[in-house]
């Protein structure tokens, strides 16, 4: 997909229309891109590089419907110099931004398909343009079975979305937390757990795991003892990225580079590289 | 009895036993209700029984003097609650509570104890099981303890 920009690395400037607190360390910014002819298209699980004047860059996930590419949408934790720079922009500041970068989901391979998302944390944000695809495109796929995973009940990211895909009749949203207080009605415990009552067709079901990287291990692995294939498992990798175009090497990952070749692997593909102390 | 034989071979966890097996085992066995809200086992009391739940959810709590209870896991049908009663004289170590409606197999851990040590074989088919879910009990416990979603 070409990256919206002029050039790749060159940053288009784009005003923030809305700002909205998810949780606490966690907010949502929507962009204007109204003046471009053909909004902002983009696949699910492509990311683009936010620059904060002043305070550098950084890869974001995209977290919004990819059906309407009349605005972009994302999703951001505050936990460095540049993303708490972004967190204190507000409606009518902003922003610099390039792309959209990176493989997506395999949402075309899994057309015929059980779809499996299992997300924990933040990592429900590059996975939430998936599951709109796949719920706007309901008819494409098989049995949809939404797994996530967050720290407390205070941790849960898109609420709102969690309750309007559970009560859809054609699809299975489970919800799952670390830690509660006793009065918590809902799951507690690890979102792998959840793979074990969830209904799906092991045999041909098509996985999509997002996470940190030891949550997306437990989860290929119970995904593994169910029966679904290493090659219908994909995962979205996190590094350190800077060019965002495979050219400046921050993002290497064994012989990959994560912002080219990624950030969507193939499990099978990857999985060595889960086993390695450091790369 | 035949409804109990059926419900305990309809099991995952009993997997793999033949009928002999299957039959010792209804012996200590019976079947159990619980409302929302109705405790399973009290932690402090004498651990005696274990539960395989076939419906319904329960929750493992943890009471902390001075502070609110915590809740450490779910445990959906499939899975066990109670192992304590293996090693006698013992005691419960957490609270658990009936989410929902809770449809469980109850098992006298006393009971099942002497036809464990009489039937060596039938002890160590469900030792292995036991030990199974044990297992994954403490990877998912040691996930959980990782703290991976805590911002860094």
């Amino acid at each position: 997909m070409e990256t919206s920009a002029l050039h790749p690395l060159v940053p288009s400037m784009l005003r923030i229309t809305r700002v909205r607190r998810e949780i606490d360390d966690v907010f949502t910014l929507r962009l204007d891109v109204s003046g471009r002819p053909s909004g902002f298209p983009f696949a699910p699980g492509q990311f683009n590089m936010l620059y904060a004047f002043g305070a550098g860059e950084v890869a974001i996930s995209i977290s919004g419907d990819p059906g309407r590419p009349g605005e972009l949408v994302h999703t951001v934790r505050a936990v460095g110099s540049v993303t708490r720079v972004i967190q204190g922009l507000g409606a009518g500041d902003t922003i610099g931004v390039r792309g959209p970068y990176g493989t997506p989901w395999p949402m075309k391979e899994a057309r015929g398909r059980d779809l499996v998302v299992v997300a924990g944390g933040l990592g429900l944000a590059p996975l939430r343009p998936a599951v709109l695809h796949a719920l706007a495109h309901r008819a494409d796929y098989g049995r949809v079975v939404v797994l996530y995973g967050a720290r407390t009940p205070a941790d849960i990211l898109f609420r709102k979305d969690l309750e309007r895909w559970r009560g859809r009749l054609d699809t299975e949203v489970a919800v799952t937390v670390d830690s509660a207080p006793a009065e918590w009605p809902g799951m507690v415990g690890v979102v792998p757990a959840l793979l074990h009552g969830a209904h799906f067709d092991p045999a041909g079901a098509v996985a999509l795991v997002c996470g940190p990287e030891v949550m997306m291990r437990f989860a290929a692995r119970e995904l593994s003892s169910l029966g679904v294939a290493g090659d219908r498992i994909h995962v979205s990798m996190e590094r350190n990225m800077k060019c965002g175009a495979g050219l400046c090497g921050h993002c290497q990952y064994g012989p990959t580079f994560v912002c080219k070749d990624g950030p969507v692997f193939r499990f099978d593909r990857v999985e060595r590289l889960f086993q390695l102390r450091e790369i | 009895m035949e409804d109990l034989t059926r419900a305990i071979r309809a099991q995952p966890f009993f997997d793999g036993l033949d009928d002999v097996k299957l039959a010792t085992l209804v012996g200590c066995a019976q079947n159990t209700r619980f409302h929302p809200g109705e405790f399973l086992l009290r932690a402090g009391d004498p651990a005696s029984v274990f539960y395989l739940v076939r419906e319904g959810r329960v929750s493992l709590d943890v009471e902390i003097p001075g502070r609110p209870a915590l809740r450490v896991e779910t445990v959906v049908p499939g899975d066990i609650v109670g192992i304590s009663w293996m090693f006698p004289p013992a005691r419960v170590h957490l609270d658990a509570r009936a989410l929902d409606g809770v449809l469980a197999l109850s098992f006298d851990g006393t009971c099942l104890r002497g036809k464990m040590e009489a039937d060596p074989a039938l002890g160590y088919a469900l030792a292995r099981r036991l030990l199974a879910l044990t297992m994954h009990r403490l990877e998912r416990v040691r996930l959980q303890r990782l703290d991976v979603y805590k911002a860094t």
